[in-house]
């Protein structure tokens, strides 16, 4: 399980407290321009992210429901690709200082190749970055990118149709904790959460020695409370990201957020 | 399989590996999702090559329902124009739907009953697959939907309104530019929420494995056809065999056997027509394999349409089936290993083979299609007096109409 924060811990681990869940947020890099987003970078970790999920602006976000999808388009159009956006996160690191939360870069694989997976990780490695999540490359494929990103956590996804196999193999190549996605389907809010959630998380445990956190569909302080009862992290991006544009609400709400997952377990 | 030349171990050209790859391209890079129900999909695609059940049931819709074998003609008056001693065609435009499509369609439709499921779905650019699709649920009695963009459903609204009256449901993509691409990852991104009880039926040799080599497997019946029939006129194997690629279906169902049956030596020149749309040079255009680079775009690795940042750029071409950034995996192989050739064709050049083949021959050719034509003066020119030529005529022109009038073609 995660180890203490107090522990130097390098990586993602790092986020992960014993006692609750931490909360992840997913931000888009460059939305609405690259000075907001630097601020709501800020703003997330004032507000009480324990980690944060950088997403890089994608042509074709595979994975993204609209809200996403549309934040990446509009990134993109302010000149935001994977490049930018490593320097963005080294730009918030360094001014955040050694508090700062860790940060995971959440990209499509084309622009790492695109960049050349070897440099690709160099940068994001001297960037001060801890990990990466690819939605598009699952572990089997993972082999060419995992032997140049050593020093890098590199998550994967485990969703509801993950066979029992798999959910193992995920286990076994990702760095950092799981990344439980919760429902078949695109990033996005929703009103409800998927049902049998806490049943998947337990299935997925079963296999897994890493922190669990649970991704896609949660909105708001009531859900990300629910899941913090029975999962080690939380992500809510979309319902950040449609506040991205101005940082103060950003704060606000993950405060609201950070609050729910203290609640969770006293 | 043809009986023309037996294949032996020196001779035997043999992709993709287990894991779909051809060379370096293909593969799987989807979302984790989906990776289960292409597992399954591939064990259930494998248990079917070797299930004479199977084998039997698609051999018979291939002929009495999509007519095949589809006549391999000698347009001599074509020949003749173009400076070939013979051109012969394949005639796929005579298929069930009006093009190769749905030998794959009818393939796929009939694994997704097998397996249990009761729903398909399709992306669909020109509307050619999606016709096919809807016509292959019908006849199967599946539930059908079709992801097509909306430029596209603007561009080819009698193939929306074909789908519809076959009781499909066409569900309009506004996104991007609302092109194939667009369609695609659509379709994909409804593929990851319906998966338990949806068959995604992809269109080309394109996708993540196993849908290149099966796509590959449901459309190799154009080529074995083709060697039998040459064998039949006591032909000697063509110097050159051209078809166009899109996704690559068509060509590699025609390429294919004559990988796989034919020791290196022996083979005919293949070619296949990318669509070079208003250059090579202008950024409208949809060759992938001429001005692209490896990439991954929809869950395959291989030569793609890209900018600097890694995100992939819109193609264009005068035929919606051409306008695909990224090919089928199978070709950047063979592209790297120089077993086929891989030729622009404008859109301009297109469609004046597309007039010759209509005056000279009484044809009405596919846009896509006219693209393989028209290396034919080329092709003729290069390998001298006395070649033979075979084109596949992949599909049929009626749904090009209104294009070849904006064209200018055909006016008084
Ligand atoms: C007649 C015809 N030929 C060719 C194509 C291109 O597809 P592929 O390259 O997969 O054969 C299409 C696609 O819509 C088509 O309709």
């Amino acid at each position: 399980m995660a180890s203490n924060a107090s522990d130097c811990v390098a990586g993602l681990a790092r986020g992960f407290a014993p006692d609750r869940a931490a909360l992840i947020v997913y931000l888009m890099a460059g939305y609405p321009d690259k000075e907001t987003s630097l601020a709501a970078l800020h703003a997330a970790a004032r507000g009480g992210a324990d980690i944060i999920e950088l997403g890089v602006p994608y042509g074709d976000p595979l994975a993204d429901g609209p809200t996403i999808a549309e934040a990446a388009r509009a990134a993109r159009e302010a000149g935001f690709g994977l490049r930018e956006s490593i320097r963005l996160a080294e730009e918030f690191l360094s001014e955040a200082g050694p508090d700062a939360p860790p940060v995971a870069l959440m990209n499509y694989l084309n622009p790492l190749m695109r960049m050349g997976l070897e440099q690709a990780a160099e940068s994001i490695r001297n960037a001060g970055v801890a990990g990466v999540i690819v939605p598009d490359m699952p572990p089997d494929s993972a082999a060419p990118w995992l032997s140049v990103a050593s020093g890098l956590d590199t998550v994967f996804l485990v969703a509801p149709t993950s066979t029992p196999e798999r959910m193992q193999k995920v286990g076994e190549r990702s760095k950092g904790f799981v990344y439980c996605v919760s429902t078949t389907g695109v990033t996005g809010e929703r009103a409800q959460l998927a049902k049998d959630l806490a049943e998947l998380v337990d299935r997925v445990r079963s296999f897994v020695a890493l922190p669990v956190a649970v991704g896609f569909g949660v909105s708001g302080p009531a859900q990300v409370g629910e899941v913090a009862r029975f999962a080690d992290g939380v992500v809510v991006g979309s319902a950040v990201v449609r506040r991205q544009g101005d940082p103060a609400e950003v704060e606000g709400f993950v405060r609201e957020l950070s609050s729910a997952v203290r609640a969770a377990r006293s | 399989m043809s009986d023309v030349f037996l294949p032996s171990a020196e001779m035997a050209y043999s992709s993709p590996d287990a894991q779909g790859f051809f060379g370096p391209y293909g593969g799987t890079f989807v979302p984790e999702t989906v990776v289960p129900a292409l597992s399954e999909l591939a064990e259930a695609f494998c248990e079917t090559l070797d299930d004479p059940a199977f084998a039997a049931e698609y051999g018979t819709l291939l002929q009495d329902y999509v007519g095949r074998p589809t006549p391999l003609f000698s347009a001599e008056r074509l020949a003749e124009a173009v400076g070939a001693d013979r051109v012969y065609l394949k005639r796929e435009d005579l298929d069930h739907t009006g093009a190769h499509k749905i030998n794959n369609t009818l393939g796929q439709v009939l694994l997704a009953r097998r397996m249990g499921k009761r729903r398909v779905i399709a992306e669909t650019g020109a509307g050619q697959h999606g016709v096919a699709t809807a016509t292959a649920a019908a006849l199967l009695g599946l539930e059908c939907a079709v992801f097509m963009g909306t430029e596209d459903m603007r561009r080819q609204s009698l193939n929306v309104y074909k789908m519809r009256l076959l009781g499909a449901e066409v569900v309009p993509v506004a996104d991007g530019t609302g092109t194939l691409a667009d369609a695609v990852t659509a379709t994909l991104r409804h593929w990851v929420e319906r998966v338990e009880d949806t068959f995604y039926v992809l269109g080309s040799a394109v996708g993540p494995h196993p849908y290149p080599v099966m796509v590959r497997e449901f459309q190799k019946v154009i080529g074995e056809e083709t060697l039998v029939q040459l064998q039949g006129r006591a032909e000697r194997i063509p110097d050159a065999v051209v078809a166009c690629v899109g996704g690559g279906s068509n060509a590699i169902g025609m390429f294919y056997p004559f990988l796989r049956d034919l020791p290196p030596e022996k083979r005919p020149l293949l070619v296949g027509a990318e669509a070079a749309g208003l250059g090579l040079d202008s950024d409208k255009h949809g060759a992938s394999l001429a001005k692209g680079s490896p990439g991954v775009l929809h869950g395959f690795y291989s030569y793609l349409l890209q900018d600097d940042a890694g995100n992939p750029l819109e193609a264009y071409s005068i035929s919606a089936g051409l306008d695909y950034p990224g090919v089928g995996p199978e070709h950047s192989h063979l592209k790297d290993e120089g077993l086929v050739r891989y030729e622009p064709v404008t859109d301009t050049e297109a469609l004046e083979a597309f007039a010759l083949l209509t005056r000279t021959e009484g044809i009405i050719p596919a846009i896509e299609s006219s693209h393989a034509l028209a290396l034919l003066p080329h092709l003729a020119a290069e390998l001298g007096p006395g070649a033979l030529i075979v084109v596949n005529l992949s599909g049929r022109g009626d749904k090009d109409m209104d294009i070849v009038r904006e064209g200018g073609l055909g006016g008084e």
